[in-house]
């Protein structure tokens, strides 16, 4: 097991390009004779696929949507991020990397941050050329718009569907190679488990969820790019199928877990509005370049936001944070949004909301510009809710959205576990303890298209790569441990459904583990979790079989992973007796209530090692050291 | 409001399927149509019976995966709007809904609601794509595009991969799911040079696929969750035309 990151040497503009110039490489006959795994299809696990097959490796791809095109990158609104500096208003790689790294709470490793600047312009380049039809000016020259955390306009996007327009960019080259015969697509295919031997990852085992049919694959290597576990909260803004099912199996296989604590609380989404709520749904934070958020002055006030005078209205970020106002990060506008309802002056049922307001944007461009802009996230708002934004102000309230923390990856993005990688979200590496908008498009990306093509070629070249075939012990005893566990799941009989346990324990995170934590709750949570757990093993019920088309059973095996990773989480976040970014400890902050690093102690990456069932995980560190950013007490003020 | 549901019922593709007829209590405006039909489903699997399968992932009408026919409408009664937009404030006391798959040849039938749409990947496996490798590419502002050329141009890459479309049609014809690929990639410059090849071959692959023709029924663009224009399709044939002679 190796821990180590395995920063490249010079100086942090240097890294990169000494790594690539030092790297082993494969030769071109070579590649076709390593086979690559890449399970997950979303813009990392595509992009990853699509760049690794035009190389010449043998890949097989794994997801379990229909079409990879399903993704839940799809659903990414508002944009992303790139050094690109058309509008001349001061961007650059170095402002880039010092924005993700201040805005991430100084939490994350400098030199995996300063790549990612680096080739976030390449990324807009390859989408273009792909024919990502990204807003442009009349001119003709790329548009751009800003976002939370930063004080340049570096954001591209393509209306408010930037994530959809990338994710077909990147589906279209995977299509293109697996026309070509280069990627082998298994579609509706879920991954049950990693098969390791001899210490490196060697394959998965997976289930076909159509016919129930669970097969053992072998590779040379496998890419883990399954995205986050934002769902272990049961209502949050992730696609339903979001689960952390592949990441905490490679992690009982060895991988060791990076900052599972980490979680993004997005501010602006559509409030809750009953217990038959499946999902929450994002306002992406584009809306906020022209929304402008605000609750009444008063507590339990009952007048309608068109009858509140301008005098009586709080505009609390523009208030507390002037430099940054309503495009503060993420984090801090979650939190504000949390005490102005703690304090009473929310606004819609049950008080959990406050106004994002486009009645003086609207005035001052008219409303078609903010149409022309906005459009499709105003109709969306104006389904789910009945209400029209051009006339009534949005009611918004944070929501879970995105997860930080994932498996721990050193600089190549290789888990401890040599030969599993992990791209995109599903890895902990760039956002620190929290991420900006925009830039988990630019990660899954720079990941997929830019890091892995070469990172995966060292690996490789360094050999060592025994042939194996699938009637080894190590691959049978997988494919027997998988096939138990759904049986296991088959034959409990009990009464409650899946999502009752999934419910359940989103609520318990919600409140213990949430946007606040505190030492007591968090205790609570950990006795709670293995109660859910116990009852979940004893009184679950799936109808059916195994051998078809089977959704319950599909929930019933995420669940349970949720339901033991939710623990992992808790722990970590007892364990970081500090606040940073999304992680907000109620015990540590500042007087003005802004969360409180403690960099003496905590200026690292917890890194967690999985040490058998009933065991208690081991912690690791990886310290952090920041030798280009000065550790500061992050001011958006 | 209490309801009637009659949901199509089918264990797998060689099972002959019939509707089913099911009662749903107490059901706000506000839920959204799949959340009635979770609440049904707590229901059925607490009962020990089967829940209704269904294809969903975003519920944000995004990800293309849900579909189904309801009272006779791809998706739904409300235009421009995926089944999982669509919310109960459409719907009154009392009303008895029907709840059927997509129905094409080229989607075979999985399970209940949910259909195998991969016909449509292999379309686009055929040259739905620029032919450009990763790290290939121009600074993305050396050719300027006009404003006009990528809005039209986006107004077709907006298309979800739904399938309702070949739902609504009555020859079950793809022409607006491939006409939207032609015509995204062929208004940018980027998407010129494999104009021909890519019209060509998509085309033949939709008929070999077992996609039926068009016949100017324009039921697709009134299907569309996105309303994208059936003039892409007018696009199509005259690019394919070109690429014939
Ligand atoms: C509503 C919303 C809006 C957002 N907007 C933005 C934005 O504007 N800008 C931005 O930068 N970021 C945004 N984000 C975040 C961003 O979209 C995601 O972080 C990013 O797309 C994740 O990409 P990914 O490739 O890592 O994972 P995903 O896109 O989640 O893909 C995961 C893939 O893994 C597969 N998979 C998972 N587990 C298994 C398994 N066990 N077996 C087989 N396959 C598996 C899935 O099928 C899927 O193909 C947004 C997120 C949300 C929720
Ligand atoms: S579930 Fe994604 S479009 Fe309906």
């Amino acid at each position: 097991m190796s821990f180590e990151s395995y920063i490249p040497s010079g100086p942090i503009e240097q890294k990169w390009d000494n790594y690539k110039a030092e790297q082993k490489l494969v030769n071109p006959a070579n590649k076709r004779k390593y086979k690559v795994i890449v399970v997950g299809t979303g813009l990392a696990g595509s992009a990853a696929a699509a760049s690794l097959a035009e190389l010449g490796y043998n890949v097989s791809a794994f997801t379990y949507h229909d079409s990879p095109r399903r993704a839940h990158s799809i659903a990414a609104q508002g944009g992303i991020n790139a050094a690109k500096n058309y509008q001349n208003d001061g961007d650059s790689v170095w402002r880039l990397f010092y924005d993700t790294v201040k805005g991430g709470d100084f939490r994350a490793r400098e030199a995996n941050v300063y790549r990612l600047a680096q080739v976030s312009e390449s990324i807009i380049d390859q989408c273009v050329a792909q024919g990502v039809p990204f807003a442009r000016e009349y001119g003709g020259y790329l548009s751009n718009r800003s976002f939370g955390g930063a004080q340049v306009s570096r954001t591209f996007y393509a209306r408010g569907q930037t994530g959809q327009q990338l994710l077909i960019g990147a589906y279209q080259a995977l299509s293109r190679q697996i026309g070509l015969g280069k990627v082998t697509m298994h579609n509706k295919n879920e991954m049950m488990d990693l098969i390791v031997v001899n210490g490196k990852a060697r394959g998965i085992v997976t289930r076909d969820l159509v016919t129930g049919k669970i097969e053992s694959h072998i590779a040379d290597a496998v890419l883990l790019c399954t995205g986050g576990y934002g769902n272990v909260f049961y209502l949050s803004t992730n696609a339903m199928n979001c689960n952390v099912t592949a990441a905490y199996r490679a992690y009982k296989k060895g991988a060791f877990f990076g900052n599972p604590c980490y979680t993004q609380i997005h501010p602006t989404c559509i409030p809750v509005s009953g217990d038959y709520q499946s999902k929450l749904t994002l306002m992406s934070e584009s809306l906020r370049n022209d929304g402008r958020i605000w609750v009444p002055k008063t507590q339990g006030e009952a007048r309608g936001a068109a009858e509140i005078p301008e005098t009586e209205r709080d505009y609390y970020l523009e208030r507390k944070y002037p430099s940054f106002g309503n495009l503060s990060p993420r984090d801090i506008a979650s939190r504000a949004a949390k005490e102005a309802c703690d304090d009473g002056r929310g606004v819609g049922p049950g008080g959990k909301g406050v106004y994002l307001d486009f009645a003086d944007a609207i005035n001052r461009l008219g409303q078609s510009t903010i149409e022309e802009r906005y459009g499709n996230l105003f109709e969306m708002y104006e389904r789910i809710t009945g209400e029209n934004p051009y006339k009534v102000p949005m009611r918004i309230y944070p929501a879970v959205h995105y997860t930080m923390g994932g498996l721990w990856v050193d600089y190549e993005l290789m888990s401890t576990i040599p030969g599993l990688f992990v791209l995109g979200e599903a890895n902990f590496s760039d956002h620190g303890a929290n991420r900006l908008g925009a830039s988990a498009l630019m990660q899954g990306l720079a990941d997929g298209y830019f890091v892995i093509p070469y990172t995966l070629a060292n690996y490789f070249a360094k050999g060592g790569i025994e042939k194996i075939d699938t009637s080894i012990k190590e691959v049978r005893d997988a494919q027997q441990q998988s096939t138990e566990k759904i049986q296991s799941l088959l034959s409990i009989n009990g009464k409650r459904t899946p999502t009752s346990f999934h419910r359940e324990l989103g609520k318990i995170m919600w409140d213990k583990c949430g946007m606040a934590r505190n030492e007591k709750g968090l205790s609570e949570a950990l006795i709670e979790i293995p109660a859910l757990r116990e009852e979940f093993w004893q009184n679950l019920t799936v109808p059916g079989s195994g051998e078809q088309l089977n959704q319950s059973l599909e929930v019933a095996n995420r669940v349970a992973d949720f339901l033991e990773f939710s623990e992992l989480m808790v722990r970590d976040a007892v364990e970081r007796r500090e606040s940073a970014g999304g992680h907000f400890r109620e015990e540590y902050q500042t007087p003005d209530g802004e969360a409180k690093r403690n960099d003496e102690e905590f200026s690292y990456v917890a890194a967690w090692e999985y040490k058998g069932e009933g065991s208690k995980p081991e912690l690791h560190k990886e310290q952090l050291e920041f030798e280009n950013v000065k550790l500061a007490t992050r001011s958006y003020k | 409001m209490n309801l009637r549901l009659h949901i199509w019922r089918q264990t797998g593709p060689s099972d002959h399927g019939m509707l089913r007829a099911y009662n749903v209590n107490n059901v706000s405006e506000h839920m959204s149509f799949l959340e009635m039909l979770d609440v049904l489903n707590e229901e059925l699997i607490e009962k020990g019976e089967e829940p209704v399968a269904f294809d969903h992932d975003c519920r944000e009408g995004i990800c293309g995966t849900c579909g189904m026919v309801i009272n006779g409408r791809p998706h739904g009664p409300l235009s421009r709007t995926t089944a999982c937009q669509l919310h109960m404030r459409s719907f009154k006391d009392g009303d008895e809904i029907y709840i059927e798959p997509w129905r094409a040849t080229a989607f075979p039938i999985v399970r209940d609601l949910v259909v195998d749409r991969s016909a449509f990947d292999r379309v686009i496996q055929r040259g739905g794509f620029v032919s450009v490798n990763t790290g290939n590419a121009q600074d993305g502002n050396a050719i300027p595009i006009s404003k006009i050329d990528a809005d039209v141009s986006m107004d077709a890459a907006a298309c979800i991969g739904c399938g309702a479309c070949v739902a609504a049609c009555p020859n079950s014809s793809a022409s607006l799911f491939v006409a939207a690929k032609i015509g995204h990639l062929v208004a940018l410059p980027q998407g010129k040079a494999e104009a021909a090849t890519r019209a060509m071959s998509m085309v033949l692959s939709m008929d070999a696929e077992g996609f039926g023709s068009c016949t100017n029924h324009y039921e697709c663009e009134a299907a569309c969750p996105k309303g994208i224009s059936a003039d892409f399709i007018a696009q199509m044939n005259r690019e394919f035309m070109k690429s014939v002679f």
